[in-house]
Parts: C-alpha cells; sequence; structure tokens
C-alpha cells in the first residue's frame, strides 16, 4: 500500500493553501495512506490546521527553534529522517517546495518529479515541459521512493472536516548552521491572495508605468480580486517580484482572470491556463493573448480599465 | 575566492515554440535554434562580475551533454569565461546525474563557489543546484536576485512566492539564479577570436567514475490542452454583459 508524506507549508503561524492542494494530489493516488509532516518552531496550531484537512490519518509535528524559518538545508535532513517506510514525499511545487524536495531527493538518492499536474497510477504521472508547450507522462522506478512536487494550480484543496491525530517527533537529523536566515520582505497587502483569488487583475508592459498600475488596483479592488503582473511588467520595475504570474513566476488558477495591457507571450500563458474565464484588453488585436482570452476587447486600457471599474462599482 | 563553476545548459532557444512530434514520442528538435539556457546565461554574467570584482580568480563553464553543446562552451568563453569543461555524456542526463557529475568536478577543481540557473527551459526541472547542494553537505541560495561577497559569506537575496528574503551562507555554497539578477552581457566579435583559443577540456563520463542515478521513464508526450479562441466585443457593457451571462458578476 503507498504511503505518501505530504509537507506542510506554512509562514509560521498559518497553513498555507498549498497543502491541501499537495493533500489533493495525494489522495489521488490509489489506496493511499497519507500523513503530513509540519516542521515549525511553536507549531502546534499550525498542526491542528493540517489535522483538520480530509484524507490526512497522521500529521507529526518537529517543533524545532532551528525550523522558525523555512531553510531547505536545514529541514531537508530532517525530512529525510522521517521518510523511512513512505513510498511518496509530496510537497507544493511553490518556491518554498522548489527549494527543499530536490534536496531531499537527492539525499535519498532518486530524481525528482517536478510540477505533477495528473496522478495516473501510483508511479506514473503527467507533467509539464518547455513552458508548457508539451506534456509528458513519467514513470517512476518502482524500486525507490517517489519525490514530487505539485503543481498546485492542477488541483482543487480537500475539505476540512477531519480530526487526524497531531504526534510530536524530533526526528535525528544533524542541523546545518552554514545557511542562516536573515529577514523576510514580504510585500504587504490587504487584497486577496494572488495563488488563491477567485478573480485576478493582471498588468503588463501596456500599463506603462509603476504610477499607471493604480488603474489595476482600483479596478481589482472594485471587483474584490488579487492583483498579478506579466514578467515585462516586474521587470520594468512597475511592481514588486511576488507578483509576477508565469512559467517562472506564480501559476494560478482563477475562476475569473483580466489580462490588462498583456500581449501574452507563452511563458505568461503557462502560468494561467487553467483559469475559468480569460478575459483580455489590449490595443493590439494582434496581441496572442487573445488566441487564449473567452473574452477580448481591442482598445485604451486606460479608458476601458477606470470605465469598467466605475461600472463594476456602482 | 580561487574558482567559480558555472554549469552551460544547451537547450532549445526561448523564441522557438515548441512542438509535439505528432506520433508523442518527444517534442520536435531537429533543425531548431540551440542556446545557453537563459538563466544559465545569467549565472554566468554574475560569475564574470565577481571575477571582475576581483573576488574571484577563474570562471569555468562547464557543459554536460553531447559534444554539439562545445558551441554553448565557446559562447561561454566568448563571454569571458577563462576556460571550458565539456562533460561527453553522449546526450542529456538526469538531474541527479547531472548532480553527481557537478560534484566530481567540483572536488577536481577545488570549486568554492558554483553558480547555476535556477531551472533549464527546456525540462523545467529545477533540481540539479539544490542536489549538488545536498550531495556535497553545503548551502544552497536558490532563484537568487542579488548576490555579495562579504568575506567567505555570501549574502543573498532570493525571490520567493511572498517577496523577497536575504539569507547567509558560508562558503563553499551553490547558487541558483533568477531572471532578474543581472542583464547578460553581448558578446563582440573580436571576443569570438579570443575564444577559439582558450583551453577546452573534453572528458568523458565513464572517466569521471559517476554513476548514473536511475531515470525517470518518459512513455508519451502529447501538446498541451488549446483553449477555444473566445468572443470579442466592442465595449464596457457588452464586457460586463457577457461576464453576467457567465455569473461570472
Amino acid at each position: 500500500m503507498p504511503r505518501v508524506l505530504v509537507i506542510a507549508e506554512h509562514d509560521g503561524t498559518t497553513l498555507n493553501p498549498s497543502t491541501a492542494k499537495c493533500l489533493a494530489c495525494a489522495a489521488e493516488i490509489p489506496d493511499a495512506e497519507i500523513d503530513v509532516a509540519v516542521f515549525a518552531d511553536g507549531g502546534a496550531e499550525i498542526a491542528t490546521s493540517a489535522a483538520q484537512l480530509e484524507s490526512v490519518a497522521k500529521v507529526m509535528l518537529a517543533d524545532n527553534p532551528a525550523n522558525q524559518y523555512p531553510l531547505a538545508a536545514v529541514i531537508a535532513p530532517q525530512l529525510v529522517a522521517l521518510a523511512d517506510g513512505y513510498t511518496h514525499l509530496l510537497g507544493p511545487s511553490t518556491t518554498f517546495g522548489k527549494d527543499l524536495m530536490p534536496r531531499a531527493a537527492a539525499l535519498l538518492g532518486v530524481n525528482q518529479i517536478s510540477d505533477v499536474m495528473a496522478v495516473l497510477e501510483s508511479h506514473k504521472f503527467k507533467r509539464p515541459i518547455y513552458a508548457g508547450n508539451a506534456i509528458v507522462t513519467i514513470e517512476a522506478p518502482a524500486d525507490s521512493p517517489v519525490v514530487a512536487t505539485v503543481r498546485t494550480a492542477s488541483f482543487h484543496s480537500v475539505g476540512a472536516g477531519n480530526s487526524a491525530t497531531v504526534e510530536q517527533v524530533s526526528p535525528a537529523a544533524e542541523i546545518p548552521d552554514h545557511t542562516r536566515f536573515v529577514e523576510l520582505q514580504a510585500g504587504k497587502s490587504d487584497r486577496p491572495d494572488l495563488q488563491t483569488a477567485a478573480t485576478v487583475v493582471s498588468g503588463g508592459r501596456g500599463v506603462g508605468s509603476s504610477e499607471n498600475f493604480d488603474i489595476i488596483f482600483k479596478l481589482a479592488d472594485a471587483l474584490g480580486a488579487g492583483v498579478g503582473a506579466s514578467r515585462a511588467a516586474v521587470d520594468a520595475g512597475y511592481v514588486p517580484n511576488e507578483m509576477q504570474v508565469g512559467q517562472t513566476g506564480k501559476i494560478i488558477a482563477p475562476q475569473l482572470y483580466i489580462a490588462v495591457g498583456i500581449s501574452g507571450a507563452i511563458q505568461h500563458l503557462t502560468g494561467i491556463k487553467d483559469a475559468g474565464t480569460i478575459v483580455a484588453i489590449n490595443k493590439d488585436e494582434d496581441a496572442p493573448i487573445f488566441e487564449v482570452a473567452d473574452i477580448g476587447i481591442i482598445g485604451d486600457l486606460f479608458q476601458i480599465v477606470p470605465e469598467l471599474q466605475e461600472t463594476v462599482g456602482s | 575566492m580561487e574558482r567559480i563553476l558555472v554549469g552551460l545548459k544547451r537547450v532549445v532557444d526561448y523564441n522557438v515554440r515548441v512542438r509535439v512530434r505528432s506520433d508523442g514520442s518527444g517534442v520536435e528538435t531537429d533543425g531548431v535554434k540551440m542556446s545557453i539556457n537563459p538563466f544559465d546565461e545569467i549565472a554566468l554574467e554574475e560569475a564574470l562580475r565577481i571575477r571582475e570584482r576581483g573576488e574571484a580568480d577563474e570562471v569555468v563553464v562547464v557543459s554536460i551533454g553531447g559534444k554539439e553543446s562545445e558551441q554553448q562552451l565557446r559562447t561561454g568563453l566568448a563571454m569571458g569565461a577563462d576556460r571550458a569543461i565539456l562533460v561527453d555524456a553522449g546526450g542529456r542526463v538526469n538531474p541527479l546525474t547531472g548532480a553527481r557529475i557537478f560534484l566530481e568536478l567540483v572536488n577536481r577543481e577545488a570549486a568554492e563557489l558554483v553558480i547555476l540557473g535556477k531551472q533549464a527551459i527546456d525540462d523545467d526541472n529545477n533540481q540539479t543546484g539544490q542536489m549538488l547542494a545536498a550531495l556535497w553537505g553545503r548551502p544552497q541560495a536558490t532563484s537568487a536576485s542579488k548576490i555579495e561577497l562579504s568575506g567567505s559569506t555570501l549574502k543573498v537575496t532570493r525571490e520567493v512566492d511572498v517577496g523577497l528574503e536575504m539569507i547567509d551562507v558560508d562558503l563553499p555554497a551553490v547558487v541558483t539564479v533568477d531572471l532578474r539578477l543581472n542583464e547578460p552581457r553581448y558578446v563582440k566579435l573580436p571576443d569570438i577570436m579570443k575564444a577559439k583559443k582558450k583551453p577546452l577540456d573534453q572528458i568523458a563520463i565513464a572517466d569521471l567514475g559517476v554513476e548514473s542515478a536511475a531515470a525517470m521513464t518518459e512513455l508519451t508526450f502529447e501538446p498541451p490542452e488549446q483553449r477555444q479562441k473566445g468572443v470579442i466585443v466592442d465595449d464596457v457593457a457588452e464586457l460586463v454583459a457577457a461576464l453576467k451571462e457567465k455569473g461570472l458578476m
């Protein structure tokens, strides 16, 4: 029987929604028994949240002052110490999971499956390559543990009606001091989180400046939406990096995505292909974004966006 | 520090629209333009800047693959790398095998810093740097957007989902780079001529004494599901009406 260990992601106080999506992926592995590992410093509440998630059999909480910050070099050896007996280790394909999981895989002597988008069998998965231009079906060796990151946009979250047991664990691992956390500069925002928002408004190079991005924020606020950006807008310094949507930014799946002044490079489109409805606002009728948009409107974004905001707000 | 190793992977150029072969056996790479993985170019640029600041003596570029990867190494030498190593593996290797090869080269070259792209734009794996750091038992700083050397410690800014994370890592270490770390320099014609005379060692993978890791079996390839082209509306009123019809407003 497959035994799956899902590595919880959190910010020190709250469980990240990526964990519930990893569990949905884990639950698709036939006949799997699923546990969760929480590496934290004072993580009792986080562990309790994880224990409420459906399909979880047991939560292991490794409380340790060294786990205050999510350093891969610190967590990976502890994860490997807990991995004995598990057939699968799953983490989210977020910057946390991408940093941690390959380090653990190497310590276990296996390759990793990155960005699982579908589970076919216990060792057979689909994943995107070439910025999503191709999907490959791969089979992992049957005789060694499967280490994988989960493309969270491909899975719905599991529900939260469970009450699994929480067990304190102290994995026997040597914790290095060669890697030290200094500071986190997190973007402060009262808006819905880009990765979980039902509606997202994104701006691209066409928005033109940091000041002009204000119209994107205003429209987003009228819609109760999260705000994203194309790589071009981030590179140009209009908005910070955490807002980037695409192959090397965030992969998102909102119900409604409104792309404003975004031409639609393939690297951007791969980040939104699971969106429910895509709306494109662009003055260039030949922009590739119109090839994937469900609803397009060709024209000057500086007229359309404020008008849309007023219509929505009234 | 004495030496920085930089990995340069030969990949399909980022401007090429990759297509899946009609029989599902792979993606079409015949006659397609090949380039240095864009993230690796940024890695090399950063290594060159560290050397130009007098903080490193030598930059060695490494490629693992077929003999044709020499092209990408020559470009790296033209950008300013001092010498190159081509590990002839007859073709591509999986990330863990690649990490084992890098570790062997790190030991042979006594490198103190390895800078790699955070991912290659062909298989999008994002694994090799983390795996090398694990096998080496040394720090990793992934998705770096700023690197500063302070004594024997690197101060690295990382692009993470919620913003920017600053960490300190002691050398030796592995850094993987993100897009906004720097803008790579253009290669000038005289540098291309000079690069032809720079040393390029070829090592057969068999001579490294590295054990290949079990790879994933690639069964089939398929194109992604295409979204249907939608409708074009004339004004905001029509847009709002269309969204209301879909229950989105």
